[in-house]
């Protein structure tokens, strides 16, 4: 036993001082810069709570954290209501079904940066692919991404469209668990296909929709590579995201303290929208 | 009516499919098409030309970002499958003191969103003075809590008694997981390969961070970097660019699509 003992410690030995480096440093020195000002070239100074009161005054945080809600408010119900829609459409007897699973799930394996720009150009008002249709059927083209109103949700559709095959083999997984002595006994009660679908599949999966909202709502939090990208955080600072001031922050200022303390507060924010996301959507089961 | 019904679904699968393909075959022929021929619906370009691709492979080190990018998600893959399998068998298969703590600590990590611990992770590595290094962008990717649990789960499954047996045979741990544990484990190395180097392959964020040197860069901060900063100069060239990125991964994703859908779809790394 005691070599079995000896073994086991030292093959965890460089899991755990990686751990103590990379995980347990990092967390705690992200609590102390929150009190410091710290540029990386002079000594880090103590500021007390200057970068917590700076935070709280800070119109451009919390521009950049009214984004992300809208940004929210538009991806998340979109997400569910394409991704269930598609797993439906697969959860069926189908000719060249993995053909059809594996072109949804196409977008979720091309790097971020490659989609963004590539939908920078979709998006184009004068050279677009998406103008160039709106105008073929008559309709006036869009400036997508230079309009302060249309610039968020445009991302939002995009970053939908990119995840969406994710989120579909997700629901298809919870499809293929619903037993079918229950498929069975609502259709012998003679349900409409609505009904079924409204108090068989619905209800059943309901922890595939948690997990789908609380996937979509983190990666929403994490929003950087597509404003990024596609518009700078304009116009008018519509798309601004949370990391991407953080980004700013750490890099273009060197502002060290105040952009750990921003991620204390979106790390603190996203625990708690989560939080509240699944108490409401328990409750919402319960009734 | 049943086969009216058959039509339709086939129509929008056959519409939702075309929507997922379709930008990327539009940005496949845009990258052939010169500037003037950009604004085009169509796949097929009048005068095809390779021009965009010349421009691009001139202007940036492409080349040298793509063997940057091999290296390290090739680098950090290994890693993480071997030392990471080295501790998921310690934390599966033997008992020591602190094994209880290693894996609460290891679920705990997960909980925590990687913004937190961005900007400590980035003064780390100014203070040990590796900005523009590939230890840079190697070191905080060597495991991965993940890929941890998962082989420590298939770990649990596999018999007692073929480590016993093995163990009277005069065997070491070491030996026990490398020549025992490795060829049952295949299903879940591969899932944890794919997962773990796509992660790699595609990260933007904290290259961005500490990187400045072009000549190492990976892949899609070279493309960002390039896109943005308008050395790419038209639209085209951008795209060409974006190609290199995106050619291995459609390759690799053709070949091994199933592996790669329940490899992503199950750790929740997504691209």
């Amino acid at each position: 036993m005691r070599a079995e003992q000896r073994s086991g410690t030292l093959m965890a030995a460089p899991y755990t001082a990686f751990l103590l480096v990379f995980a347990l440093y990092p967390i705690l020195f992200a609590l102390v810069l929150v009190f410091l000002r710290w540029d990386l070239v002079t000594t880090p100074a103590f500021a007390g709570f200057d970068n917590v009161q700076l935070l709280a005054h800070d119109g451009r945080f919390w521009r950049a954290v009214a984004n992300t809600f809208l940004f929210l408010s538009i991806h998340l119900p979109l997400q569910i209501v394409t991704a269930l829609s598609l797993a439906l459409a697969l959860n069926r007897p189908l000719a060249f079904r993995s053909f059809w699973r594996a072109a949804f799930f196409l977008p979720v394996v091309i790097s971020g940066a490659v989609v963004a720009i590539l939908w920078s150009n979709l998006y184009a008002t004068d050279v677009g692919l998406i103008n160039g249709v709106l105008v073929r059927i008559g309709l006036r083209p869009v400036s997508w991404l230079t309009d302060p109103n249309t610039a968020m949700p445009a991302i939002a559709a995009m970053v939908t469209w990119k995840n969406v095959g994710f989120y579909v083999i997700i629901y298809l997984a919870g499809l293929q668990y619903i037993p079918r002595s229950c498929k069975e006994a609502i259709e012998i009660e003679g349900a409409t296909s609505w009904q079924r679908f409204r108090y068989l599949t619905l209800p059943s999966l309901l922890p595939q929709t948690i997990l789908v909202v609380t996937l979509s709502t983190i990666n929403g939090f994490q929003l950087f590579i597509e404003p990024y990208v596609m518009t700078g955080g304009g116009p008018l600072r519509r798309t601004y995201s949370i990391v991407l001031y953080l980004y700013t922050n750490a890099f273009a200022y060197q502002k060290m303290g105040y952009a750990a303390t921003i991620g204390v507060a979106l790390a603190l924010i996203i625990g708690g929208v989560v939080f509240i996301q699944r108490r409401v959507i328990g409750k919402a089961e319960a009734v | 009516m049943k086969i009216l019904k058959r039509i339709a679904l086939y129509g929008v699968l056959a519409l939702a499919a075309l929507s997922f393909i379709y930008p990327f075959l539009w940005m496949a022929s845009a990258t052939f098409k010169p500037l003037t021929e950009i604004g085009s619906l169509s796949l097929i370009p009048d005068h095809a030309t390779l021009d965009n691709y010349k421009t691009m492979w001139a202007r940036a080190p492409f080349g040298r970002a793509l063997l940057n990018s091999v290296f390290v998600a090739g680098t950090i893959t290994i890693s993480v499958l071997v030392f990471g399998s080295i501790t998921a068998y310690a934390m599966a298969r033997l008992r020591f003191r602190g094994s209880p703590v290693l894996n609460a600590a290891t679920m705990a990590i997960l909980l925590v969103p990687g913004q937190l611990t961005l900007i400590p992770m980035y003064t780390l590595i100014v203070q040990l003075g590796l900005i523009d290094t590939y230890a840079a962008l190697i070191l905080p990717y060597l495991f991965n809590a993940t890929a941890i649990l998962m082989m420590r789960q298939f770990f649990l499954q596999i018999p007692q008694s073929l480590i016993d047996s093995a163990r009277m045979d005069g065997m070491r741990e070491m030996r026990i997981l490398f020549t025992i544990f490795w060829p049952l484990s295949k299903p879940v190395l591969s899932i944890v390969a794919i997962f773990v180097f796509m992660g790699s392959w595609n990260e933007v964020l904290w290259p961005l961070l500490v990187v400045r040197e072009q000549q190492l860069m990976t892949l899609p901060q070279l493309l960002t970097v390039f896109s943005l900063g308008g050395g790419a100069g038209s639209v085209g060239v951008s795209l060409a660019s974006a190609m290199v990125l995106v050619i291995p991964v459609v390759i690799a994703y053709a070949i091994l699509q199933r592996n790669f859908i329940e490899s992503m779809a199950g750790s929740g790394v997504k691209g």
